[in-house]
């Protein structure tokens, strides 16, 4: 509601304006902040238009600004049956789709107890599960390959799956555990008191109330996943071949443009999941429960 | 109105090391509408809890009709409970709110419809039925919860603290069609409240608890007219006590020599007085009268509040017509009704 009517009335005539308490604001803080947003944008923004221009390239010599020649070669690379990109597509969003359903299964009743309850050792189970993000997980997979090899689960794809748990899961049982501490547990209690089982519990009042947050770690695991490299290629062995590693190989080629279609189908995803979730979040009821913390 | 709806027996309940409820029995009259009343952390709450199922007794019987609730989950117990705040579930509109705990015993569809519009026409909104509840004000959002609860026809009403974050207008309001509601339907209401006036406006039974014990259990009357101890008497707003003793059945104040009959054993004793029945003019033949200084009048609205320093005892308030001119300062004489005061045991601990 404010913020609407203060962008109407910050572009209004300033007569309009002296009515209006609430958009009276000095002219050097708007420009500022005009300012800060345009530079956040120009720094985000501009690498992803010069990939995007890359990837259509067809010649694009040094002194010249933009390419002399279009060309939809990438592109069309990323579809040729004989390369294994679209394999990669699939591969990657089925283990990116399986370590968030995963993360969040986990998380779920981790982050209810770290926000919930107050028990002996609470600090030091969260330290543990934070542990897994402070200490690098190259250094801790190196250790635990010899057991996926052992219980053969190298070179597959559930092993690439649980291998990305350790990165992921502490995230979601972070972001659930803060929704769980803003959660007022009496609406548990008035659910069991209206006749709801604890299943039906679960199902119909905890999980909706704290869907929002659910989506966030979800979202947030599978882009964790998404954009993984050193643990797939370590427990993958480079049989389970995600787009990460696809594109690294292609960035060690010398095609630029091959390399730039791939960079772009890389990070178009993602980014719409993100774009979409925002909307979803912020449209609809998600405000009501559970941000305060996070 | 026969017959024991509720029956606690030797409940007790300990959080930690402290306990919350130490050997509670009581019986609540199946159509009554009991208030249970306390101050806070008394274990009112905890009680009401136990009684809903969402807490279990450490030790002794919760019984419904006769029949043992220990072991029974909140949600099987035949109880509909209505706590503090609304609790609405925010993802679904006022409807499906109302309709949440006949969808949990999977009742069909029309009949559902049915009792939810029946139940919110009768609460007096069954405009808001598709409202989501974020657009309800406070006493809308209580109104709903009210129904939610009763749409269940539960055997047994549980309210705890229903309306204490309500403003006072809108609180007197829901006052009445919690009345109205039980009225008709005839549900027994047991009513947690920290608010003696609203205990003695709601409800037909008042349960006195203090610290974890049953003080006193009976009708509104007689917690102001026969107090069952001083510290009942003291949280019914008794301000006058006059300490004495009593000997074979008679009691006698100590400072002013007051008698009064007795059936307390011998030992110390307190003749309490409500402020009301001391009279500050022309005392007639029957009162006993005793003498004293007005050392300050205070005017409360409704009365006037005089405190009178008694010679050579207590301090004692009383309350008289706002047009009463008192000259402070000036000896005089009170009068007190020969029926006047309840005698009660000066120990503050509780009986049991």
């Amino acid at each position: 509601m404010t913020t609407t009517s203060r962008r109407v009335a910050a572009g209004a005539a300033p007569t309009q304006e002296a009515t209006e308490p609430v958009a009276r604001r000095p002219l050097s803080v708007r420009t500022g902040r005009r300012l800060l947003v345009g530079l956040l944008l120009v720094t985000v923004l501009l690498p992803l238009v010069a990939l995007l221009i890359w990837s259509v390239a067809g010649q694009w010599r040094y002194p010249d600004l933009l390419p002399q020649q279009l060309s939809l070669r990438g592109v069309g690379l990323l579809f040729d049956p004989r390369s294994d990109i679209l394999q990669g597509l699939g591969t990657s969003a089925g283990i990116a789709t399986a370590v968030a359903v995963l993360a969040c299964l986990i998380g779920f009743p981790a982050g209810r107890a770290i926000g919930l309850y107050r028990f002996r050792g609470r600090r030091a189970v969260q330290f543990l599960l934070l542990s897994p993000v402070i200490v690098p997980g190259l250094a801790v997979t190196l250790g635990i390959q010899v057991f996926f090899v052992r219980y053969h689960l190298s070179d597959s794809i559930l092993g690439v799956v649980l291998v990305q748990l350790m990165p992921t899961v502490p995230y979601a049982a972070i972001i659930l555990g803060a929704a769980f501490a803003n959660l007022d547990i009496d609406y548990e209690r008035q659910a069991r008191a209206l006749g709801a089982g604890p299943v039906r519990v679960l199902l119909f009042v905890t999980v909706p109330l704290l869907r929002p947050a659910i989506a966030v770690a979800a979202l947030l695991t599978f882009l964790i996943s998404w954009s993984e490299y050193v643990l797939t290629l370590l427990i993958g062995g480079g049989q389970v071949k995600t787009l990460p590693l696809l594109l690294f190989a292609a960035i060690g080629s010398s095609d630029t443009t091959a390399a730039a279609a791939l960079a772009v189908l890389v990070i178009a995803p993602p980014l719409l999941l993100v774009v979409a979730a925002t909307r979803l979040l912020s449209g609809r009821s998600g405000n009501g429960v559970g941000f305060g913390r996070l | 109105m026969t017959g024991t709806a509720i029956s606690l027996t030797g409940v007790r309940k300990m959080f930690g090391d402290t306990p919350a409820v130490r050997d509670l029995t009581t019986d609540i009259t199946a159509g009554s509408f009991t208030a249970l009343l306390g101050p806070s952390g008394c274990g009112k709450s905890t009680t009401l809890a136990m009684i809903g199922g969402l807490l279990d007794p450490d030790s002794g019987d919760v019984r419904f009709d006769g029949r043992s609730q220990l072991g029974v989950p909140a949600e099987r117990r035949p109880a509909g409970l209505v706590f503090q705040k609304p609790l609405l579930f925010p993802h679904l509109n006022v409807e499906q709110n109302v309709a949440f705990g006949l969808r949990m015993r999977r009742l069909d569809r029309a009949n559902t419809r049915d009792r939810v519009t029946s139940i919110l026409d009768r609460v007096q909104l069954g405009a808001m039925a598709k409202r989501r509840v974020g657009e309800l004000s406070g006493g809308q959002e209580q109104r709903v919860a009210l129904a939610r609860a009763l749409v269940l026809e539960p055997q047994v009403l549980l309210l705890d603290e229903p309306f204490s974050q309500l403003d006072a207008t809108l609180r007197a309001e829901m006052r009445c069609l919690v009345k109205d509601l039980h009225t008709e339907s005839q549900v027994t209401t047991v009513f947690v409240t920290h608010d003696q006036a609203e205990a003695v406006e709601v409800a037909d039974t008042i349960a006195l608890m203090l610290d974890g014990r049953l003080e006193g259990q009976g009708d509104p009357e007689m917690f102001y007219t026969a107090p069952p101890s001083l510290i009942a008497a003291r949280f019914f707003g008794v301000t006058n006590e006059l300490p004495g003793t009593v000997r074979t059945g008679v009691f006698t104040a100590a400072s002013t020599g007051l008698r009064r009959p007795a059936t307390l054993p011998d030992g110390p004793a307190v003749l309490v007085i409500r402020p009301e029945t001391i009279t500050l003019t022309s005392p007639s033949g029957d009162d006993d009268t005793m003498d004293g200084v007005a050392v300050a009048a205070r005017f409360a609205g409704t009365h006037l509040a005089v405190d009178v320093q008694l010679t050579g005892g207590p301090l004692v308030t009383a309350h008289a017509p706002v047009t009463t001119s008192v000259r402070l300062g000036a000896p005089m004489t009170v009068g007190l009704p020969r029926a006047g005061g309840v005698v009660v045991a000066a120990d503050l601990r509780h009986a049991g």
